[in-house]
């Protein structure tokens, strides 16, 4: 029972937030750091978890976030098949990726850099071929109600993006406990250890860049419903990817909490030099020193802090 | 239990393993000795799966597994150990040993029962909870011994378990190898502690320049004098043996 109460309690005061908090603004914020959290955990599936540490994650992002688009906009479904459309794609464009990039033997930053060029590829291609809408973007009619996946309330985003981080978060405690977390681990430490010990370490990057891509798509759709608008350099630009990473590193990579962490953190530190100024970018500079800061001195990110001894498994 | 037959590796224009041929028969311990750089890692490499042999036969139990990729081989009961440790260091020894233990069964419980069962045959049981990176050589090396043990293989390939231990260590070792044996798994080992050798194993073989140059009981072995000029250079034997008659 006390394992579960940081859970609990961490859920109680996310569904009392926007009660307490009734402001736009103030549910706006909430929206966008559990928003960050939920993009920030996918990545921090296969970064993290099995560190297969990408700098494209927004690939998966922008593909999710135009299948549901597009199966919105051209088949006239619902947003809610289309949410469906995007973990499919998230989950093949993850599977292609790890596919390609694994068979060649890719790792560390050559999977980086890899995973950024299969970004900037995507986005070329969206931005050149007409039924993304090309450089134009895609604008999507605002019709709110339930089955358009859009709110007249802010708040009704808001329970959404909470649902979808919590998922994600028992995604990642499930990877703290199950044999395909435990092999994901022995990947990140050793690769070679981990074949010597019978797992088929392709087969179990592949599987984890489809489920981190399948999740990383979902945050596409929620997106392009919040905002009711996507471009190629929306979807694929390199900002998404960097906002995924520097949640998670800042927060702890590998981590069941680390995203929601740096979420906040850096929705906080954003909110705040925003109010104080209004030069234009000074966020991404203090986020900058922050990741500076947090590599040097608290490598395993700031939930670091709040561990005091890893619990120990019980038999 | 495992076959071995002409089995050949070049690297460049190095053929690092040539020709060598050998069997381990089931229950035995079996060891593989020879000079530094003779090819032993390598030959071992080659036999379970971690370098593609470039001609030969390796067969476990009957069966062909020549070039079958490590974790296929794994499974079908031949693990191997690194003489380099390779931990996985920010995991706890018990986590450690349950990735092996996680090869038959998918049941964390079980997993971790299984875990503490093995740790305790190796001496590790006092750690479970420590960070592996904290170990020492010897906690290390029994690490490696405990997660290849984990996957309840047939046959185990020990590369060096006793590099770097003091004999004090080594003593130690000697009778939880034994003990594994006796626990129904054949095991081939490298090793150049030669006390370790002699008190271990039935049957040595001699590997040189990658050829298999002798094999026999570890007593043969090191009488014989092609060996002793592996090891010592040309002519040592002669020379050893007309020392020992002036004497």
């Amino acid at each position: 029972m006390k394992a579960w109460a940081p859970y609990l309690l961490a859920l109680a005061v996310a569904l009392a937030f926007p009660q307490v908090f009734r402001s736009n603004f103030a549910v706006n914020f909430g929206v966008l750091v559990l928003f960050a959290a939920f993009i920030g955990q996918s990545w921090n599936i296969a970064g993290g978890f099995a560190g297969q540490m990408s700098f494209g994650h927004a690939v998966f992002f922008g593909s999710g976030a135009y299948a549901s688009t597009l199966v919105h906009l051209k088949l006239g479904l619902s947003p809610w098949l289309g949410l469906s459309a995007a973990l499919a794609t998230g989950a093949a464009v993850g599977a292609l990726v790890a596919i390609l990039s694994f068979r060649a033997g890719l790792r560390g930053s050559y999977f980086a850099l890899i995973t950024l060029a299969f970004a900037e590829v995507f986005r070329i291609v969206a931005n050149s071929v007409e039924w993304t809408g090309a450089g134009l973007g895609l604008l999507i009619p605002r019709k709110p109600g339930l089955l358009n996946f859009q709110f007249a309330e802010r708040v009704g985003f808001y329970y959404v993006i909470l649902a979808f981080t919590a998922v994600s978060i028992a995604v990642a405690w499930w990877l703290t406990r199950s044999r395909f977390g435990a092999r994901l681990a022995a990947i990140r430490e050793n690769e070679d250890a981990a074949r010597a010990l019978g797992i088929d370490i392709f087969r179990e990057k592949v599987k984890v860049m489809m489920l981190s891509g399948a999740l990383c798509g979902a945050g596409g759709t929620f997106y392009a419903q919040y905002f009711l608008y996507i471009d190629p350099s929306i979807a694929y630009g390199v900002d998404k990817s960097v906002e995924m990473l520097l949640v998670s590193m800042i927060g702890g990579q590998g981590t069941v909490w680390g995203p929601l962490v740096g979420a906040l953190l850096l929705g906080v530190v954003g909110e705040v030099t925003r109010a104080l100024t209004d030069a234009p970018g000074l966020s991404l500079i203090i986020y900058g020193g922050l990741l500076i800061l947090t590599i040097a001195f608290l490598p395993d990110g700031l939930t670091q802090l709040f561990r005091s001894r890893k619990p120990a498994v019980k038999p | 239990m495992l076959a071995v037959r002409s089995l050949s590796k070049t690297f460049g224009g190095l053929r690092a393993v040539d020709g060598a041929s050998l069997e381990v028969g089931e229950g035995a311990i079996v060891a593989l000795i020879g000079p530094n750089g003779a090819g032993k890692t390598t030959l071992f490499a080659a036999i379970s799966g971690f370098e593609r042999p470039d001609d030969g036969t390796v067969t476990l139990g009957g069966e062909n597994i020549t070039g079958l990729a490590p974790h296929h081989i794994c499974g079908r009961g031949m693990v191997r150990t690194f003489q380099i440790t390779q931990p996985f260091a920010k995991l706890t020894v018990r986590e450690n040993i349950m990735v092996g233990a996680y090869l038959h069964t998918a049941d964390r419980r079980e997993a971790a029962a299984r875990a503490e069962e093995v740790a305790r045959r190796v001496g590790l049981n006092a750690m479970l909870e420590q960070a592996a990176a904290g170990l020492t050589v010897s906690g290390r090396k029994r690490l490696e011994l405990a997660r290849a043990l984990a996957t309840r293989p047939r046959l185990l390939l020990l590369d060096e378990v006793m590099a770097g231990l003091n004999p004090g260590e080594v003593e130690e070792i000697v009778p939880v190898i034994r003990a594994i044996r006796d626990g129904g798994v054949t095991v081939f080992l490298i090793e150049h502690v030669m006390q370790a050798v002699m008190s271990l194993s039935q049957q040595v073989y001699v590997l040189s320049y990658g050829r298999i140059i002798a094999n026999g009981t570890p007593a043969q072995v090191a009488s014989d004098p092609v060996v002793v000029e592996a090891y010592l250079g040309r002519g040592a034997a002669a020379r050893m043996q007309g020392a020992a008659a002036d004497a």
